[in-house]
């Protein structure tokens, strides 16, 4: 199972093991690793399960399409960068194995 | 709320016709009398059609699954002003409003990115110290031992003062504000609103309009600084707004920015009320006040419904929507819907996954409060508790004559000597 990194905004580390199929989002919730809000279960209809991707990992995970669902609702999210994603658009495979993502201040 | 209704209306729900149920009859919703038709529907016709309505035909959306499709589907389902906007009822066209929650991307994003930074994480953070002195002091005046009105005394007063900080208005004047998003919302047909036609209603948003223009006109001329008018003066997106425009987006500023969460602060009261076993737990464990939060505002609904109009031919639900049609997607009745949320009908302060409710919306014109809205409710808990280990509600609530909004307008309570 690919071990996933969780840094929350304060700087604590969660290290947890996601199962292939699920998504990075799912991966924090059902691990209570706090920072990650999923207000929409995984729709991407809201933008509050929002990460910074590591930078070295932003080539396996991609970037949002330009006009995808997902990079309108991040275009709203608060504190939105370049390596933003929606953690519940990743989903976790075996190249995802070390990934590591970081949490906003807030999720809006 | 679902107290055990009357057996007439749930004899009366279950057995008209399919046909002949309409969901936006204003008086279900004063008279709390709208849970039985909403299961019923959610049962046997989930996406139904109303052939005859006041406010003419209508795709009324009851299960959260159904809603959330409409949601995400701006390109198909449009909040667009030109189409009727986001009510069941539309403006009339003389002296229609629009604002961004009435438009459709681009326009709408551009504008909405105007306002957002005010409510963006950082400046809750900021907020967070003002908006504790302020609760502390509304609490530390309430009298006891006699009934007073929550809802002025409490959920008004504070969410007043904290419109009043997001605009920078003159505080001494701040109940201006508490009026005109009455004005905004109200039925002009029910007999206690604020104004009875549409013309009345329009010319007191003027006037809201020319005191707003002239901080407005300042604070262009000033630096830009951290409140909503500031914020709309500098903004090229919404620096040069046509005048029925400023006054939408000043009509929406100010309604979401308080009404809701009023609203749901009074409903709060009154769900515990109804629930004392929950009201218990929460006292022996204040950590639960967060997810009582979510949970309350799911419970209360502040918001009944929003409405879009279909831009073109579409299935939801194995029914084919035309394009024209308007297609109401009804918040109270997906918050309730068994298949997404366990046990809808009660309230439980500690269940799993409170966050997951209709009540913010989804998509792109989600709340855009929805966390300043959960900071003040948190915030009014964690000082009430300490305080009033009970605040009893004495009598019935007076609710709002409204299918859009889920008002409650005063509340008799008392805290114990």
């Amino acid at each position: 199972m690919p071990k996933i990194t969780y840094i929350e905004y304060g700087g604590r580390e969660h290290q947890v093991e996601v199962p292939s199929g699920l998504s990075v989002m799912r991966g924090a919730v059902d691990n209570n690793i706090p920072g990650i809000d999923a207000d929409c279960g995984g729709e991407c209809a809201c933008a509050t399960c929002h990460v910074y991707v590591d930078e070295v990992w932003l080539g396996t995970t991609g970037t949002p399409a330009d006009g995808s669902q997902e990079a309108s609702m991040l275009s709203f999210a608060a504190l939105a960068q370049p390596n933003s994603r929606l953690s519940c658009q990743i989903t976790v495979t075996e190249a995802l194995e070390g990934l590591i993502v970081r949490m906003p201040e807030g999720q809006h | 709320m679902s107290p055990p209704l009357d057996d007439a209306v749930h004899s009366a729900a279950s057995s008209v016709p399919l046909d002949a149920i309409d969901v936006s009859n204003p008086q279900i919703y004063q008279d709390d009398t709208w849970y039985p038709y909403f299961a019923r529907l959610r049962r046997e016709d989930p996406v139904h059609y109303v052939r005859d309505s006041r406010y003419g035909p209508y795709w009324a959306v009851t299960k959260y699954k159904d809603i959330m499709q409409v949601e995400v589907n701006h390109q198909v389902y449009s909040s667009s002003n030109e189409l009727g906007g986001i009510q069941i009822e539309d403006q009339p066209k003389d002296m229609d409003r629009p604002s961004f929650i009435r438009m459709d991307p681009p326009k709408h994003d551009e504008q909405r990115k105007a306002v957002s930074p005010v409510v963006a994480p950082a400046n809750l953070a900021n907020m967070e110290g003002v908006i504790r002195e302020r609760t502390i002091h509304v609490l530390e005046s309430l009298p006891r031992g006699e009934t007073f009105d929550w809802v002025d005394r409490v959920s008004i007063e504070l969410t007043t003062m904290m419109l009043a900080t997001l605009f920078d208005y003159p505080w001494d004047d701040r109940r201006q504000l508490t009026y005109w998003s009455d004005v905004v919302i109200c039925n002009v047909n029910a007999s206690d609103s604020p104004v009875h036609s549409e013309e009345e209603r329009f010319a007191e948003i003027i006037k809201m309009a020319e005191a707003m223009a002239k901080l407005f006109n300042e604070r262009a001329r000033m630096p830009p600084k951290f409140d909503l008018l500031s914020m709309l003066a500098h903004d090229p997106a919404t620096q040069n707004m046509p005048v029925r425009e400023f006054m939408g987006t000043l009509g929406l500023l100010i309604v979401g920015g308080n009404d809701t969460t009023r609203n749901t602060m009074t409903g709060s009261i009154m769900a515990l009320n109804e629930y004392p076993a929950e009201y218990q737990k929460l006292r022996e464990d204040p950590s639960l006040i967060p997810g009582m939060v979510s949970e309350v505002i799911r419970y209360v609904t502040p918001v009944i419904h929003m409405r879009r109009t279909a831009k073109e031919d579409t299935e939801l639900g194995g029914k084919t929507i035309k394009k024209g049609d308007k297609v109401v997607i009804w918040y109270v009745s997906g918050n309730r819907d068994p298949d997404a949320i366990e046990e809808p009908d009660r309230l439980i302060i500690d269940r799993a996954r409170p966050r997951q409710h209709l009540s913010f919306g989804f998509g792109i014109h989600r709340c855009v409060g929805n966390r300043l809205a959960e900071l003040q409710l948190r915030i009014l808990w964690e000082e009430l508790l300490p305080r009033f280990p009970m605040i009893e509600v004495m009598g019935p609530p007076n609710r709002l004559y409204s299918n859009f909004i889920h008002g409650i307008r005063s509340l008799p309570v008392r805290i114990p000597a």
